[in-house]
């Protein structure tokens, strides 16, 4: 299937800002969709309130555009109660990890089979450019118009300690790569989680000097590197870039199934 | 065949009726007084297949039944005060993208914290208006263990009927009793199913678009028609619109499936309310109180009666109107600074002959509580 069809045209033209890392983010999963071959019945994206969750009406799979923060816990209802479905999880570092962060957690802890995709910016783009708690210490942001002392988390180390049993990282600069991590994301049984730097130039490239789109892009190039690369381990201040957890556990649908398999035996 | 009996707690009673109306899935999270709740289908749900989880806090808990929903499912939730509060922004969600639900919330006192053991029936207004916007919602009440069975299977029914969140409101008093409860057969009780849409695959599904019944027929989540939900406005496909007619027309059919509807979804009582010149109008445990009481007041010939409503949002106000029309005077017994009270106010002829029997320090307002007020309203003293 091409993968125009996995688009909804009509909801076109999208509401991004030319430049945006949100759409190669979107291009990058519909690759990953299309090359596995997953039936569009069989997706569900759950997305929350943000830039980056508008990605929800462009597909045509079943979408579920909810409320900010809370994607996660929307999509673990649609899971557990319809385990056969599969759940892409598309979210902003904002609604992924301030409002979000809990539900973040404990999605991870429980290992749901449910793949989420942190589409970091490293700012609240739909709100016009506010820090976030990935912008770490020393951004400037319209709510920080004297630069940031916030801490900012790391996502991979956060997924890692919550509980995700396969955890990667990758940039918009590396679209491809991103599409290789997400079809092992999706395909991976319990919780993935997929952290994709993408640039807003809009918001945060403007104020941070971080130049335009193309800049930014480039940039992605330049401060990270991959795992286990020579360029790494020369320079271990860069970012790493690759699949940092990969690991089975059960998996909690799984495990619920077997609750009422033994709950329906005590019964009769 | 004999009937099955049980000697349980209204929250029992309300995990009895959610069972026998087709509960499949519960997200909660635990607060007195609402926990029995949980605990229950966490033992029962699964024993028939069904799924229960226990999610991080009260929203997370309001966001799941809603997916669960969306895959055909019927849900429900539990919760009090606190728990309500929480969960109001994903209720005016299930409110704005019409999904059925149904939230449980046994009152306790408030606000915040308030005491989680004491009896409050202070969420009236909140259960009405606490989530943002205009929207609209159905809210319903039992005041003993067979009729929080039966409005529970009520509140399933007119969730799928109307695409709607239905709010239980029980109290901490009524939840904790203990009394009898007779289990209907199957079938004695009507339940309303998922209306799923009969329209083909490939041709064009409008999940927004209404039937000319006013229904809207669904489409579980992962059945063959891909659409989009999301409770931004939107038009009748889901896709998000800014386009006045379609905002304006949306909320309307929001406020309107319910405005509507109102006498179908009114559900009362009558006690001794034949030629009652005085008439109290309850709900909850405190029903129980005001019938106890006109009750009393019939065997010493006083024409004393109650009505009780089951029903409390949307407000059937022409209902009220009618039965306070030839009362000499008009007492709601509630335990809230008086919530009810002003609606009813509002509804009748005369707002002044409508008087408040309240009590706000957390103990259930008494038979003894009520006849203090009627023997002043009757000038026959304190
Ligand atoms: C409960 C709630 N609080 C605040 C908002 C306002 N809001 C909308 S999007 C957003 C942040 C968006 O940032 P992010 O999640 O990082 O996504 P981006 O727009 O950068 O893609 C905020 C604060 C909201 N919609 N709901
Ligand atoms: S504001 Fe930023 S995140 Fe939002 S669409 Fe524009 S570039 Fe993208």
């Amino acid at each position: 299937m091409a993968i125009k069809d996995y688009l909804r045209q009509r909801f076109f033209p999208h509401m991004w800002c030319p430049g945006c890392g949100h759409g190669t983010v979107l291009n990058s999963l519909l690759r990953a969709v299309e090359e596995l071959g997953i039936e569009k019945n069989d997706i569900v994206m759950t997305s929350g309130i943000g830039c980056s969750a508008r990605i929800s009406g462009y597909v045509d799979f079943h979408s579920l555009h909810s409320l900010h923060g809370r994607a996660l816990a929307f999509a673990t209802g649609v899971k557990l109660s319809q385990p056969k479905l599969k759940l892409l999880v598309p979210m902003g570092d904002g609604d992924a990890l301030a409002i979000g962060g809990n539900h973040f957690i404990h999605a991870a802890r429980r290992n749901i089979d449910i793949t989420a995709i942190v589409m970091n910016n490293k700012i609240y783009g739909m709100t016009g450019g506010q820090y976030s708690p990935l912008s770490g210490v020393g951004k400037k942001a319209t709510t920080a118009p004297y630069l940031t002392i916030d801490n900012d988390f790391d996502v991979v180390e956060l997924a890692k300690a919550a509980g995700a049993t396969f955890v990667a990282r990758t940039t918009t600069f590396h679209a491809t790569e991103a599409t290789d991590f997400l079809k092992k994301a999706i395909m991976h049984k319990g919780f993935s989680v997929v952290e994709i730097l993408s640039q807003c130039p809009t918001h945060y490239g403007r104020k941070n000097k971080e130049g335009d789109a193309p800049q930014m892009v480039a940039n992605y190039d330049k401060i990270t590197a991959r795992l286990g690369s020579k360029k790494l381990e020369e320079n271990p201040a860069l970012i790493g870039r690759g699949i940092f957890v990969d690991r089975q556990a059960p998996e909690y649908c799984e495990e619920y199934d077997k609750i009422i398999e033994y709950a329906m035996k005590g019964r009769k | 065949m004999e009937k099955s009996i049980k000697f349980i707690q209204g929250n029992e009673a309300c995990v009895e009726g959610a069972l026998y109306a087709g509960v499949e899935f519960f997200a909660g999270y635990p607060i007195t007084p609402s926990t029995e709740i949980a605990e229950c289908l966490s033992q029962r749900l699964p024993e028939r297949g069904g799924k229960f989880i226990q999610m991080e806090d009260e929203i997370a808990s309001m966001c799941a039944i809603i997916g669960a929903s969306l895959t055909g499912k019927k849900v429900m939730t539990a919760t009090s005060g606190p728990g309500f509060s929480l969960k109001q922004e994903a209720i005016g969600y299930a409110c704005m993208a019409e999904i059925p639900c149904v939230i449980a919330n046994v009152q306790r006192g408030g606000p915040s914290t308030g005491n989680p053991t004491h009896v409050s029936q202070g969420d009236l207004n909140q259960a009405r208006w606490g989530t943002h916007g205009d929207h609209n919602i159905i809210a319903l009440t039992a005041s003993n263990h067979q009729d929080i069975f039966s409005i529970t299977v009520d509140a399933f029914n007119l969730a799928e009927t109307y695409r709607t969140p239905v709010i239980l409101l029980f109290d901490e008093a009524i939840g904790h009793l203990r009394e009898k409860l007779v289990l209907p057969d199957e079938g004695e009780l009507p339940i309303v199913g998922r209306l799923r849409t009969s329209v083909g695959k490939g041709v064009d599904y409008r999940p927004y678009l209404p039937r000319e019944d006013g229904r809207l027929p669904m489409s579980d989540f992962g059945a063959e028609h891909r659409y989009n939900v999301t409770g931004l406005f939107h038009d009748m496909w889901g896709f998000p619109s800014n386009n006045p007619q379609v905002v304006s027309d949306l909320l309307r059919h929001l406020m309107d499936k319910i405005d509507n509807n109102v006498h179908s979804i009114t559900r009362y009582k009558e006690h001794y309310m034949d030629g009652a010149e005085y008439v109290l109008i309850s709900y909850g445990s405190s029903a129980r109180s005001a019938i106890h009481m006109a009750k009393n007041r019939r065997m010493k010939g006083e024409k004393i009666g109650v009505l009780e409503l089951q029903s409390l949002w949307p407000f059937p106000q022409h209902l009220i109107r009618e039965k306070c029309s030839k009362a000499k005077a008009v007492i709601v017994v509630e335990m809230n600074s008086g919530q009810l009270m002003y609606h009813v106010k509002a509804a009748v002829d005369d707002p002044g002959k409508v008087f408040l029997s309240n009590r706000i320090d957390g103990k259930l307002i008494t038979p003894a509580d009520i006849k203090g007020l009627l023997r002043i309203i009757q000038g026959r003293g304190v």
